[in-house]
């Protein structure tokens, strides 16, 4: 099957407004004749469901979760991306284009990120609209700070909490939909199959989590906005919930997975702390703005750290080595963050880690106290201030700027950040992999449609950080809406779809048999005990630098894991009844299976970009080498059951950027 | 550390339950639920049902996890989710009682799982701005002010855990309200409705079941994300004026 983009023909910059008035449109009076399924209710599918609903489409939504509010979106600290150009620094929606092109190392599709460009500005109106309370200034207009990887400020934030508030803008939207009938709300309802009637996605098989029953749900189309797949690594930044279930469902019936290795490491997590942690905590990208990230320069300093003989924050400044700074002098502390992990691991691979397991550095914020702080004195007629009045002071400022994120760190970790630089170290984060969407974000199977984490469409290679809100809510209320409408409007002579045929008879009987198999093992390892050494297999051979005799080991454990799991799970409880414990068991058997074409992926793609780096394709200095002549195409998978997976390849056509090498020199 | 838990089991569809006790060794830089997480190990891998509770994004901000713990909701630490809870601040040898949310209007589903649906429902009826997709002026064209934005903001920080019920004696969910009121109402693009917003959502919490507020204060002292109860002060003036304006 050959994969058609659908990119609109027409210059970049009109290809989208082009489009929109010219496809096909469905008459208000059918809308409400036609059915739309939307999974997940994060920032993209509570969007989608919401504006769906408005649009006067019948939409059933579903979640896992108890409310339709507690999506990993609302985790999100930072920011979000609009090319608004505010602050009169330059922005411009090419520019965010281009900082997004380049950023996802060139190998996202020009016509869906100039899109994600263009709306972005509608968005930030959308939510200031709603309610979300972003930061202002004294003035009361919008504020604005800026994140890595660029070098303007566009980036919209409510405190450190953004992503809560406009998820939360989101939901009360959806709510306002399901008060007026147009959604019908499913909590607490987890997909377990898609339905495929005559080649195109028409329901859902759920299962009921309270009751353990599986039901059926049919509707014209299917929206997938189910997020990403970090947890395959067991240890992310992910929730603990978050999983590639519906849409590695889809895949096994029938749509592609597009360039699964593609993970994003995120560079400022709170390191690992013991073999019991269930889950890594993210440390905003943000504080990489003031932050200045640095590991002793000599062995001896590094062991007097670890074994406490001296304080990093006595260690004197000649000593210390402000490695992003010194390679990255463009960028410094701002490096994107594939590059900032990285580093980080080399440093660590020096030997120069600073905790007791070696794999932490320092993110440090004496300097910019006493900058704010100085700052602070002036601006208040301090005449001649002493140092304990300057550190006051610049604290107080920080703490304006990040108490939240200094809080939560020192609740977690018990060490005060304003006295001794906070400990970080890279951890599994975001997947830009995900099912292969066209321009019109629906899959190979034709009425599937996917949003947000859930798709690989626009950020290549590598995200930039605060556009992973940008995206949710750009597909979500901006671009679904519209193109829903050209599978729809052949769909109007179609009546309301029956869950009374064979194919939902027969996904609904897969899937029961696929539950009773997992609590039938009965064998004598937990769920748990399995996705933790999947993790580690992943982390190992398939995480922050890859190398194909690791990728082979590493799919061959993967194998050999999943075959154990299938005769040794122990899956307590019965399948018809509230059981949190088989809902993970079905979803690390989708994740082992995912891990295994994630390394598959990582094996074919002989080159280093963005978050995939492979250890053959480096420079001499150790930067990822891109190889364009050979990779400059999506690896879209589809799985074949027990045979290879099939790759399906879409090139990319760069018509408006010249491909370049990444440079934050 | 050896600790002594007193966990209230209650199976699904069943008024009764009652506490169990089990012991778990647990260390200091666990959180609280990864204690949990050891135990619920040990109990499948010795053939026993885990205990159920919620949780998902164990950051503090999703609002999923909620459970009494010696008496208070999430925990003895204040501003703190349980999910952000470390064993730090126990002891070795510490005896720890173990509860779910008890309110009628947060019926329990097993253990220490509870249906929060109500709290949906409550703002289904009210509490948001009326705006489709695409109706938007532009972001800056309404200046909101800097200290009015942060009051909403202060407000906006609910997670929507239910904690506040837990902690009232009346079971009242009258902070949870109030702080969605107060978010809207004090921008300026959420005061146009705030006399039917107030009237819908305060008439559904009662339809819930919930208590009154007899200012007693606990939700304040317990929420997580540390609301105000000035938000509820807020919401009974508006409420007094749409009585009066007849809404």
């Amino acid at each position: 099957m050959s994969l058609h983009s659908k990119v609109p023909p027409g210059e970049l910059a009109e290809k989208w407004t082009n489009y929109r008035s010219s496809m096909p449109l469905v008459a208000p009076n059918n809308k409400r004749r036609l059915e739309v399924i939307v999974v997940g209710t994060g920032l993209a599918g509570a969007s989608a469901a919401a504006s769906l609903g408005e649009l006067g489409y019948q939409v059933k939504c579903f979640t896992f979760h108890d409310s339709p509010r507690r999506a990993h979106s609302i985790a999100a600290q930072g920011g979000i991306n609009a090319a608004k150009n505010y602050q009169n620094d330059g922005d411009s929606v090419y520019r965010l284009f281009y900082d997004t092109i380049k950023g996802g190392d060139y190998r996202s599709r020009e016509a869906n990120v100039h899109r994600l460009a263009e709306v972005s500005t509608d968005i930030i109106d959308q939510c200031v609209a709603q309610g979300v309370p972003f930061a202002r200034e004294y003035g009361g207009l919008l504020a604005n700070r800026s994140f890595g990887g660029v070098q303007v400020s566009r980036t919209f934030y409510a405190r450190g909490q953004t992503g809560q508030q406009l998820l939360i803008g989101a939901y009360q939207a959806l709510s306002r939909q399901i008060n007026s009938g147009a959604v019908s709300m499913y909590n607490r309802h987890e997909m377990l199959d898609l339905v495929v009637v005559d080649g195109k996605a028409r329901g859902i098989i759920a299962r009921n989590l309270l009751t353990g029953k599986l039901e059926r749900f049919a509707a014209h189309c299917v929206v997938l906005a189910t997020g990403g797949y970090g947890n395959v690594y067991y240890l992310s930044t992910n929730a603990m919930c978050c999983n590639v279930t519906s849409a590695w469902r889809a895949v096994k019936r029938g749509a592609y997975m597009a360039n699964p290795c593609f993970t994003q490491i995120h560079p400022t997590c709170i390191p690992v702390s013991g073999d019991y942690q269930s889950k890594l905590t993210l440390m905003s990208e943000s504080l990489r703005n003031d932050g200045r990230v640095w590991v002793p320069k000599e062995k001896e300093d590094v062991d007097a750290i670890r074994n406490g003989n001296t304080r990093p924050e006595d260690l004197p400044e000649e000593k210390r080595d402000y490695y992003l700074e010194r390679r990255y002098p463009a960028f410094g502390n701002l490096v994107p963050r594939d590059v900032a992990s990285r580093a980080a691991k080399q440093a660590c691979d020096e030997g120069k880690g600073v905790n007791q397991s070696g794999l932490a550095v320092f993110l440090d914020f004496a300097d910019a106290i006493e900058r704010y702080g100085r700052s602070e004195a002036k601006s208040q007629g301090l005449e001649n201030p002493n140092n304990s009045d300057i550190t006051k002071l610049g604290e107080g400022v920080v703490e304006a700027k990040y108490g939240n994120l200094f809080e939560m760190y020192e609740k977690i970790t018990g060490d005060n950040p304003y006295k001794t630089p906070m400990m970080i170290y890279p951890a599994v984060h975001y997947t830009m992999g995900g099912l292969w969407v066209d321009y019109n974000l629906e899959s190979n199977l034709p009425g599937l449609f996917v949003l947000g984490e859930a798709n690989y469409s626009d950020h290549g290679a590598n995200r930039l950080g605060a556009s992973a809100l940008m995206q949710g809510l750009a597909d979500g209320y901006f671009v679904v809406p519209y193109t829903i409408g050209t599978f729809l409007s052949d769909e109007i002579r179609n009546p309301a779809i029956s869950t009374d045929q064979r194919a939902f008879e027969e996904a609904e009987q897969a899937t029961r048999d696929r539950l009773n198999k997992l609590i039938s093992v009965k064998g004598n390892q937990t769920v748990e005990a399995f996705h933790r050494r999947l993790g580690l297999i992943m982390w190992e051979y398939c995480g922050m630098s890859r190398n194909a005799d690791g990728l082979r080991k590493g799919q061959k454990m993967i194998q050999e894991l999943r075959e154990e799991y299938w005769n040794d799970v122990l899956v307590p409880g019965n399948a018809d009844e509230f059981n949190p414990e088989l809902e993970k068991a079905v979803r690390v058997a989708d994740f082992m299976e995912m891990g295994e074409m994630m390394m598959e992926d990582a094996l074919n793609r002989d080159e280093s970009c963005g978050g995939h780096f492979r250890e053959e394709y480096q420079t001499p200095e150790g930067e990822a080498l891109r190889r364009d002549d050979e990779f400059t195409y999506v690896a879209a998978w589809e799985w074949v059951e027990n045979a290879d997976s099939v790759l399906h390849k879409e090139e990319l056509t760069f018509e408006n950027v010249e491909l370049k090498t990444r440079s934050y020199k | 550390m050896q600790l002594t838990l007193k966990i209230w089991r209650q199976a699904p569809g069943n008024g009764q339950g009652k506490f169990e006790n089990y012991n778990v060794v647990a260390n200091e830089h666990m959180s609280f639920l990864e204690m949990l997480d050891v135990l619920n190990q040990d109990l499948i891998e010795s053939g026993k049902d885990p205990v159920a509770f919620e949780h998902d994004c164990r950051e503090g901000i999703c609002g999923t996890c909620s459970m009494v713990i010696n008496g208070r909701p999430h925990g003895p630490l204040q501003g703190t989710t349980v999910c952000q809870l470390h064993m730090r601040f126990f002891k070795d040898g510490d005896t720890i009682t173990i509860e779910p949310w008890r309110a009628a209007s947060f019926p329990i589903v097993k253990d220490l799982v509870v249906d929060r649906s109500s709290f949906d429902r409550i703002i289904q009826v009210g509490g948001y701005i009326s705006v489709n997709t695409g109706q938007a002026p532009d972001g800056n064209a309404i200046p909101v002010e800097r200290g009015e934005a942060s009051k909403s903001m202060d407000a906006a920080a609910c997670i929507g855990c239910g904690a506040c019920v837990a902690a009232c004696p009346n079971a009242s969910a009258m902070l949870f309200v109030s702080a969605k009121v107060s978010h809207l109402a004090l921008l300026p693009q959420g005061e146009v409705e705030d006399d039917k917003r107030v009237t819908a959502m305060v008439n559904q919490m009662d339809k819930e079941g919930f208590g009154n507020c007899s200012n007693v204060g606990a939700c304040e002292a317990e929420c997580p994300k540390e609301i105000s109860i000035a938000n509820i002060a807020r919401l009974n003036r508006q409420y007094l004026r749409a009585s009066l304006s007849g809404e």
